[in-house]
C-alpha cells in the first residue's frame, strides 16, 4: 500500500491528463493511472493522428493542383506506408510529451488498469487497484476523476473484424492502401477519413442514415460540404441505412435500402469504416460498488461533473465527445476539487471542428435551431467567393454564416465552411463566450487580406451593411 | 441672418425656468461656450450657455421672468441687424428654433432616447453608436465593480443596459474577474422590473404577497469611503410596507382608544382549554383575543366598515386579519368568518398561517380581504402601543403584554392580571363614542371568556 493521493486521474486523454495537471498546480498530490499510450485517444488513435493524416492529403492535392500555381510536379505518388508511418511517429512523439509534463508538474504516472474498490465508509479514502501485467498495487485517494474515454461503436448486424469491417483506430493504420471503401456514417470522423482516402485516389461512398452530410451542422453546410464532395467524386448515400455487411474473399458486401424503405442495393468495397459514434469505457472500473449510475451507457453527473463522494467524471465518458470539453471539464474539476474559483464550462459556446476538405468549423446555434427555440436572429453569409484573399489562395469554395440575436445583438451561433475555418471559429468562440456583440465586432479592426476578414463581412451583412458584398 | 434663442433644457425634467439674471449685455459678442444667463430650473441654478456665434441683438425676457421651454428669450445675429420682425414674431409666439445649449454644470444625464439600440448599428457613415454604449461613471462615484472610473462589462452587458435603462454601476458581475455579463444585466433589470406594475397596484388590498417573489431591487448603492454608512437596498415587501403605511398615516384621521383589561379569567380559560386539547394542540392568548375582536364585532357591526368616500362600506362577514413578523418586513394572513370559528380551529389556522407566513408560501387570497386586524406585541414584553390602521379597514387592535399589577378588589389590594389593548379608529367611520362602544363589547366578552366558546 502507497501513500495516500488528493486526487486519481483514471485515464490520460486529454480530459485526464489537463486535470490531473490542473490539480498538480494547484497543490494536489495527484496520479495519473494509464492502461495504454498516454495522452488517450485524442494524441494516439484519433484527433491528432487524423490531423497529420490529413495534412498528407493536402500536400498531396497541392501537388496535383500545382500546375495552377505555376509550379510543375511530375510523378506524383503516395507511399501509403510511410503516409501511416509519419502519422505514428507523431503521435508517439506527442503521447512523450506528456509524460514529460508529468514529470515536469511531479505527477505519479502509474501505467497500469484501474479499478475502483468498494469503500468501508465515507470517512476512508478510496482505494484504487491497478493491475499491470500480473503485478497488483492499490492506491488511496481522497478524489478520483474518471476520464476513462469511450470507443468506437458499432451497429446491429455489423461485426467489427479489424480487417475489412474496420473502426477509426484501425483506418488509420492499414498496412496497404484500399482501392475502395465504404464509411458508414457522415459524421466527422466519417467524413474526414472519406475526405483522407479520396484525396489518396481511393474510389469512397458514404452512407448516412440521416438525410444529410454532417447532420449536427447547420443545413447550409451540410450542403456545401455535399456539393464540395460530389466535386471531388465522393459518392454519399444519405438517408440510408446499412441491413447487412458480409465478408466476401476480397472485400465486403454491404446491402443498404433507403431509411424511408425503398430499394435495396448492394455495395461492393475492400474496406467498410464504421463511424457510427462511440460508447463509453466504463466496464470493470468498480462503478457498481459506488452507486454511479448510467444514462444510455455514460455516467451520470450533476452540474458539478459530480458522481459520488469523491467521485468526478470528465470527458468522452460522461458522452461530451470532443478533447477541448473534457479539457475545460478537467480543469473545472480540478479547481472544485482545490476548492478555488471554477468557471463553469459554457457548454453553449464549445467549437466544433471537423477537418475533411473544405473544413467545417462552428459554435453555438444552428439557424435551424435557433428558430425553433423562437430567437429572434439576424443571419449573415459571408462567401470565400468575394474573398481576396481566398481568391489569392487558389480557395474560393464555402462560406461564413453567423447568426446574430436579432434584439441584444449577442452571437447565437456561426457556421464556416472552407479555408482557414478551424482556426477561424476562435474568434467567434472568444465572441461568444465574452459576449462581444455583433455591432462590437464590426468596428474590430480585421487585418486585410485575410480569411478572417469574412467574419466582418458575414456580421456587416447580418445588420444589413455589407460593405464588400 | 438674426435668429431667435429659445430656452433650452437645462436639467432633463425641467418644463420652465426664471431667468435670474443676464450675464452678457444686449450688443455684446458671443461664441459657443459662452454663458450668457443664469436660469432657474426646477433642479437648481443652471448655466445657460450658448452654442452658437453672433451678438446678442435683443434681450427678449429680463431678469426675474419665468419662462417656458423653447420660448424665445433673445435675438442673435450679425451686428447691426434689423430685429423688428423678429421681435414681432417672438411676441406673436413665434416658435424659437430648437435652443441649443449644453447644460454645463450638470453631468449629462444618461442617453436614453439618442442611444442607438445597439442590436442594430447604423451604416457607417451615420454617427458611430458604439462610443455611446461606454457608460459613463460618475467620476467620483465608486463603481460596482472595480476600480472607481473602471467598469468590467461584456460589450452586450453594456448595450444591453442601455436598451434597458440600467445604470451598470449599480450590477453586480458574476463573470470572469467580476466582469458584468448579460445574466447580471437581465437579472438587474427582472429585479427592476418587479417593482414596476406594483406602482399601480389596486392600493386596497394588502399586497405583501409579493413577499414570495421579493427579488432583492438593486438600489445604487453608495458605499462610503469611510464606512460611515451603507445602503442595504429595499426589498419589494419593504417598499409596498413604506407605501401602504405612509399612505395611510397621512390620510387617515385615525384616533386611539385604550383599555386595560383583566385578563385572570382569560388565562385561567385558556389553561383549561389546553388540558382539554391534550396533545391536539394548544391554544394561545392572541387565539382568545381573535375571537373575542371577531364576537365584538358582531355585536358592534358598526366597527366591521370601511370608509369609501361616498359611503361606508358594512362589511357582513367578519375576516381577522393576524399581523405576523417576518424576515425584513411583515404579513397579515387572515382569519375568515373568525366569529363562526371555534377557538381550536382558529389556533391551529393561525398557526398554519404564520407557519406558512413565515416561508412566504402564502397565497394571494390568504392575505386579503381581511375587515379589521390584530397586532400583538405583547411577547415581546411591550406594554401597550398603538398600531397603524390596515386600509381599508376601519380599526385594527393593537395587544399589549400581560402584567402582574397591584389591583383593588374589595377595598383590597391583590394581585391582578393586566393587558392593555389600544384600538386605532379611522375618524371617518368610527366616532369616538363608537369606537368606545366596541371596545366594551370586546371586553366584557374578553373578561368573561366563557362566552367567547359560546
Amino acid at each position: 500500500m502507497s501513500e495516500a493521493y488528493d486526487v486519481v486521474v483514471i485515464g490520460s486523454g486529454p480530459g485526464g491528463y489537463v486535470a490531473a495537471i490542473r490539480c498538480a498546480q494547484l497543490g494536489l498530490k495527484t496520479a495519473c493511472i494509464e492502461r495504454a499510450e498516454l495522452g488517450g485517444i485524442c494524441l494516439n488513435w484519433g484527433c491528432i493522428p487524423t490531423k497529420a493524416l490529413l495534412k498528407t492529403a493536402e500536400v498531396l492535392e497541392h501537388a496535383h493542383r500545382a500546375k495552377e500555381f505555376g509550379i510543375l510536379v511530375d510523378n506524383v505518388r503516395v507511399d501509403f506506408p510511410a503516409v501511416i508511418k509519419r502519422s505514428r511517429d507523431i503521435s508517439e512523439k506527442i503521447s512523450k510529451g506528456v509524460g514529460f509534463l508529468f514529470k515536469k508538474n511531479k505527477i505519479d504516472s502509474i501505467a497500469g488498469t484501474a479499478k475502483l474498490l468498494p469503500r468501508a465508509g465515507a470517512w476512508k479514502p478510496h482505494q484504487i487497484e491497478v493491475v499491470k501485467d500480473n503485478a497488483k498495487q492499490v492506491v488511496e485517494t481522497k478524489h478520483v476523476i474518471l476520464a476513462t474515454g469511450a470507443r468506437a461503436r458499432s451497429l446491429p448486424g455489423i461485426t467489427i473484424d479489424g480487417e475489412r469491417i474496420i473502426e477509426y483506430r484501425k483506418a488509420m493504420t492499414l498496412p496497404s492502401q484500399p482501392k475502395s471503401l465504404v464509411v458508414l456514417g457522415a459524421g466527422a470522423i466519417g467524413v474526414e477519413f472519406a475526405s483522407f482516402y479520396r484525396s489518396l485516389g481511393v474510389e469512397v461512398t458514404i452512407v448516412e442514415f440521416l438525410p444529410r452530410l454532417v447532420p449536427n451542422e447547420d443545413a447550409e453546410v451540410s450542403k456545401e460540404l455535399a456539393r464540395a464532395f460530389d466535386k471531388r467524386g465522393i459518392k454519399a448515400l444519405v438517408g440510408h441505412k446499412v441491413t447487412s455487411a458480409d465478408k466476401t474473399g476480397t472485400g465486403v458486401k454491404i446491402a443498404i435500402e433507403p431509411a424511408n424503405g425503398g430499394d435495396k442495393q448492394t455495395l461492393e468495397a475492400d474496406i467498410l469504416l464504421v463511424a457510427v459514434g462511440v460508447q463509453a469505457n466504463t466496464e470493470n472500473l468498480g462503478l457498481e460498488a459506488h452507486g454511479i449510475q448510467l444514462d444510455r451507457g455514460f455516467i451520470k453527473t450533476d452540474a458539478e461533473n459530480k458522481c459520488g463522494d469523491g467521485l468526478w467524471a470528465i470527458g468522452d465518458v460522461i458522452g461530451r465527445g470532443l478533447a477541448h470539453v473534457a479539457s475545460a471539464e478537467g480543469v473545472f474539476v480540478a479547481e472544485k476539487i482545490a476548492n478555488v474559483h471554477a468557471e463553469p464550462v459554457r457548454y453553449d459556446a464549445i467549437p466544433a471542428c471537423t477537418y475533411c476538405y473544405p473544413e467545417i468549423a462552428s459554435v453555438g446555434l444552428t439557424e435551424d435551431k435557433a428558430k425553433a427555440q423562437n430567437i429572434p436572429i439576424k443571419v449573415g453569409r459571408f462567401p470565400f467567393r468575394a474573398l481576396a484573399r481566398a481568391t489569392a489562395s487558389g480557395e474560393p469554395n464555402g462560406f461564413i454564416k453567423v447568426v446574430w440575436h436579432g434584439e441584444t445583438g449577442a452571437l447565437v451561433g456561426a457556421h464556416l465552411i472552407g479555408p482557414a475555418v478551424t482556426d477561424l471559429i476562435a474568434e467567434l468562440t472568444l465572441a461568444k463566450t465574452t459576449e462581444v456583440n455583433a455591432e462590437s465586432l464590426i468596428y474590430t479592426i480585421h487585418a486585410h487580406p485575410t480569411f478572417a476578414e469574412a467574419i466582418k463581412g458575414a456580421s456587416e451583412e447580418a445588420v444589413g451593411h455589407a460593405i464588400d458584398l | 441672418m438674426a435668429q431667435i434663442l429659445g430656452l433650452p433644457k437645462l436639467s432633463p425634467t425641467m418644463e420652465e425656468g426664471v431667468l435670474v439674471r443676464w450675464t452678457k449685455k444686449e450688443g455684446d459678442k458671443v461664441s459657443p461656450g459662452d454663458l450668457i444667463a443664469e436660469v432657474e430650473t426646477d433642479k437648481a441654478n443652471m448655466d445657460f450657455n450658448i452654442e452658437d456665434e453672433g451678438v446678442l441683438l435683443k434681450f427678449l425676457v429680463q431678469a426675474g421672468e419665468t419662462v417656458k421651454l423653447g420660448a424665445p428669450v433673445a435675438i442673435i445675429g450679425k451686428a447691426g441687424e434689423d430685429t423688428s420682425a423678429l421681435e414681432a414674431q417672438a411676441k406673436s409666439g413665434g416658435a424659437a428654433p430648437a435652443a441649443k445649449a449644453e447644460p454645463k454644470q450638470e453631468a449629462k444625464p444618461a442617453p436614453k432616447a439618442e442611444a442607438k439600440p445597439a442590436a442594430k448599428p447604423e451604416p457607417k457613415a451615420e454617427a458611430k453608436p458604439a462610443p455611446k454604449a461606454e457608460p459613463k461613471p460618475a467620476p467620483k462615484a465608486a463603481s460596482g465593480n472595480g476600480a472607481p472610473g473602471k467598469l468590467l462589462a461584456s460589450p452586450l452587458a453594456k448595450s444591453m443596459a442601455i436598451e434597458l435603462g440600467i445604470d451598470l454601476r449599480t450590477v453586480t458581475g458574476t463573470g470572469p474577474g467580476g466582469r458584468i455579463v448579460e445574466r447580471d444585466v437581465k437579472a438587474a433589470a427582472d429585479g427592476g422590473a418587479a417593482k414596476q406594475p406594483e406602482a399601480d397596484e389596486e392600493p386596497t388590498q394588502p399586497t405583501e404577497v409579493k413577499a414570495e417573489t421579493a427579488i432583492a431591487v438593486r438600489a445604487p448603492r453608495r458605499e462610503d469611503h469611510d464606512g460611515d454608512f451603507e445602503d442595504v437596498a429595499t426589498s419589494n415587501m419593504r417598499k409596498r410596507i413604506a407605501q401602504r403605511l405612509t399612505e395611510a398615516s397621512r390620510d387617515i384621521p385615525q384616533f386611539y382608544l385604550m383599555r386595560s383589561l383583566d385578563v385572570a379569567p382569560l388565562l385561567g380559560f385558556r389553561e383549561r382549554l389546553n388540558t382539554l386539547l391534550g396533545d391536539k394542540g394548544k391554544v394561545s392568548v392572541n387565539d382568545l383575543v381573535i375571537k373575542a375582536v371577531a364576537l365584538a364585532l358582531r355585536r358592534v357591526p358598526e366597527c366591521n366598515a370601511s370608509w369609501e368616500g361616498d359611503a361606508i362600506r358594512r362589511y357582513h362577514r367578519v375576516h381577522i386579519g393576524v399581523a405576523v413578523a417576518i424576515e425584513d418586513g411583515l404579513v397579515t394572513p387572515v382569519v375568515r368568518d373568525a366569529d363562526q370559528k371555534g377557538i381550536g380551529s382558529i389556533a391551529a389556522e393561525v398557526r398554519d398561517l404564520a407557519d406558512r407566513a413565515k416561508k412566504r408560501q402564502l397565497k394571494g387570497p390568504e392575505i386579503t380581504g381581511s375587515t379589521f386586524t390584530v397586532s400583538n406585541l405583547g411577547m415581546f414584553g411591550i406594554e401597550r402601543f398603538t398600531a397603524i390602521l390596515n386600509p381599508p379597514e376601519a380599526g385594527i387592535l393593537a395587544i399589549g403584554g400581560t402584567l402582574d399589577v397591584p389591583v383593588v378588589q374589595n377595598g383590597q389590594v391583590v394581585a391582578g392580571k393586566r393587558m392593555t389593548v389600544t384600538m386605532t379608529c379611522d375618524h371617518r367611520v368610527i366616532d369616538g363614542a363608537l369606537g368606545a362602544k366596541w371596545l366594551a363589547a370586546f371586553a366584557e366578552l374578553l373578561e368573561h371568556p366563557e362566552s367567547l366558546a359560546l
